[in-house]
């Protein structure tokens, strides 16, 4: 079960038009992450890693090649489908935590599963355990703006946890936070992976978050230059590294 | 359907002063619309009342010659009462009519006139024929209405020339004397007549047991056949006033389709703005899951709900505000005598059930159709630019 393939990019490309020109933000990538990963993208800013972050969440196409998300072909869903996909299967943590900001923390929380028709009773049950793993039950009737940047992002990882996704994608989710933050969040879905074996793929260029990745995926000009598997010890190197300047450029 | 309109209601109320702004604006369309409609309707069933009471009755039989519209057709407009219509005015269920030209002299101008006989004592229609019965002098008794009155120059006990055609076409000529000024709101009574007792004008005319057209009594159910004479129901004697009132209805119904074009604009804006601003919002929407037609229809239920929250603010101000003017009616001016038809002093309006339901759709549907088409936008978005802050 742990070994199942999730994901598995071949030969994936994608090209933007600008203008008379085409930038390429991915260029032949493979790739394959399995069930329980906490796996990185890391490279500089335009190195393709949102861009590969919203292929897998099927929040785009690729424009040649080929993306399997959960045995189902990215490039061949239908916006219904794609919708579905991300609805059943994929949770979003964004950098700017993207909240809906008329909700309440428990609404922001409570809308994946209300896309799900899951019963009103159930609904709350769920929202409310999903604030608790992130330690913000009592902010529930919060609203966003009624929250520090730390909370609204806890908000967020309940959000995207809440419907037990298979896959968690999170683009940048400590850019916004103070350091203190950072490191709560990341112990929160650390432990959510090891919990629940939801598979985290970050695309990140923040040492804190390298810090915890076990697999770090190093992305250049939009090719896979490095695809490493960390132990403690390398994870500790790996954030330092990330550090030094120069290192991936 | 349910859980969009609860996101909708949850997304709209949130708006605050934006959303209430739309809504009281769109609510003075709504109740502008029903009480322009209204008293329209109070206008036109007051003007066929009296009419009703004052001319038309429950029904009338025409001479066949008899076109109201073509005076020429006068001189041949008149026959003997046939045995059932007789009968009727006998048992008081109708009263005959005589018309024909004449011309009156006051002040040594000339008036081309109708000269109406009408029996003293009929009581079917509200008509002041008692003073007909007069019989002071040699003069003829009439009454004419207060816009001829005003018109010649006339009032209470003044004598005027009355010249006429006879049934052999000779010329003859009387003095009348005015024993009544009637203050009527039909103006199809009034204007360019005199009214003279009908067996009076029979004699002057020896038309005798003749008449031009009979009128029956509310409520009577006779519409038989008869020859040489042509039955008129009521459908057929107001379509005047319907049409009149359907002519000034379009008039008014300007000042509304421009209130509601305004109320229109102010949701249309507000979509346009509300996808503009809340791009990022819907991104992260989309990415929660929900395909482009579902935030199609979020959208466009958020901004129809305009129209269900204009409907309930209507409702708060507008139910107290439109009974009272039902109650109270509404004063109107001398010059909408100009009008062409019945108008009392004050218009009640009629509300029906229909006409507020109608509106209702009406302005809902509208409201709809506008919020609907800035969201087509929505269809072109793609999620991951949605998501930047963008609109494609």
């Amino acid at each position: 079960m742990e070994n199942e393939i999730l994901i598995e990019t071949r030969d994936l490309v994608k090209i933007y038009p600008m203008g008379r020109q085409e930038l390429v933000a991915l260029n032949k990538v493979n790739l394959i992450f399995k069930r329980g990963e906490f796996a990185g993208l890391v490279g500089p800013s335009g190195s393709g890693k949102t861009t590969l972050l919203n292929i897998i969440g099927s929040l785009d196409t690729p424009t040649s090649g080929s993306a399997v998300v959960l045995g189902q072909k990215v490039e061949e869903l239908s916006h219904r489908e794609a919708a579905r996909l991300r609805n059943q299967h994929i949770g979003f943590i964004f950098q700017t935590f993207n909240l809906l900001p008329f909700y309440t923390a428990f609404e922001n929380v409570e809308f994946p599963l209300i896309l799900l028709k899951i019963p009103a009773d159930e609904r709350r049950r769920r929202a409310m355990e999903a604030l608790d793993w992130v330690g913000l039950a009592d902010r529930a009737n919060s609203r966003p703006a009624q929250l520090s940047g730390g909370e609204c992002q806890r908000v967020a990882i309940a959000r995207a946890v809440v419907k037990r996704p298979a896959i968690i994608l999170a683009d940048e989710p400590t850019a916004n936070l103070d350091a203190e933050n950072s490191h709560h969040i990341l112990q929160i879905m650390e432990e959510l992976n090891r919990e629940l074996k939801t598979t985290f793929i970050f695309a990140t260029h923040d040492e804190k978050v390298i810090g915890y990745l076990r697999r770090k995926i190093t992305l250049v000009d939009g090719r896979v230059a490095k695809d490493e598997t960390l132990d403690l010890e390398r994870r500790v190197e790996a954030a330092s590294e990330e550090r030094r300047p120069g290192v991936l450029k | 359907m349910r859980l969009y309109l609860k996101l909708a209601l949850r997304n709209l109320l949130a708006a605050g002063v934006r959303t209430w702004l739309n809504v009281v604006v769109l609510s003075f369309a709504f109740v502008t619309i029903i009480w322009s409609q209204g008293l329209y309707r109070g206008m036109s069933r007051q003007a066929a009342e009296a009419m009703k009471e004052a001319e038309i009755g429950g029904g009338q039989y025409w001479h066949q010659s008899y076109d109201p519209y073509n005076p020429l057709t006068l001189d041949e407009a008149h026959g003997p009462v046939p045995e059932p219509l007789a009968k009727l005015i006998q048992e008081e269920k109708a009263t005959a009519i005589l018309i024909i030209q004449g011309t009156l002299y006051p002040h040594g101008r000339f008036f081309p006139v109708l000269i109406k006989g009408i029996d003293p004592r009929q009581k079917i229609l509200l008509f002041p024929s008692m003073y007909l019965e007069a019989t002071e002098g040699d003069e003829i008794p009439a009454v004419i209405g207060s816009r001829m009155a005003k018109a010649c120059g006339l009032k209470i006990g003044d004598t005027v020339t009355l010249r006429w055609r006879d049934k052999q076409g000779a010329f003859d000529a009387r003095n009348i004397k005015i024993v009544h000024v009637m203050a009527t709101t039909v103006q199809s009574i009034d204007q360019g007549q005199v009214w003279v007792s009908l067996d009076v004008l029979r004699k002057l005319t020896g038309m005798e047991n003749e008449a031009t057209v009979i009128t029956l009594a509310p409520g009577t159910t006779f519409a038989e056949e008869i020859s040489g004479w042509s039955y008129k129901g009521l459908d057929f004697l107001l379509r005047d006033i319907d049409e009149v009132v359907r002519g000034k209805n379009i008039g008014a119904s300007v000042i509304y389709v421009v209130l509601l074009c305004l109320a229109m604009l102010a949701i249309f804006d507000t979509q346009v703005l509300s996808i503009w601003r809340r791009r990022k919002e819907i991104g992260t929407i989309m990415a929660l899951g929900m395909t482009r037609p579902q935030v199609i229809k979020l959208f466009t239920l958020e901004g129809a709900l305009h129209g269900i929250l204009a409907a309930g603010v209507a409702a708060i101000y507008g139910f107290p505000l439109l009974s009272f003017m039902a109650r109270k009616g509404l004063g109107m001016p001398q010059a909408v005598d100009s009008y062409g038809f019945a108008l009392g002093e004050r218009i009640f309006p009629v509300y029906s059930a229909g006409l507020i339901t109608g509106t209702a759709i009406l302005v809902m549907l509208v409201t709809t159709i506008v919020s609907f088409l800035p969201t087509r936008r929505i269809a072109r978005l793609k999620p991951t630019e949605a998501l930047r802050g963008k609109l494609t």
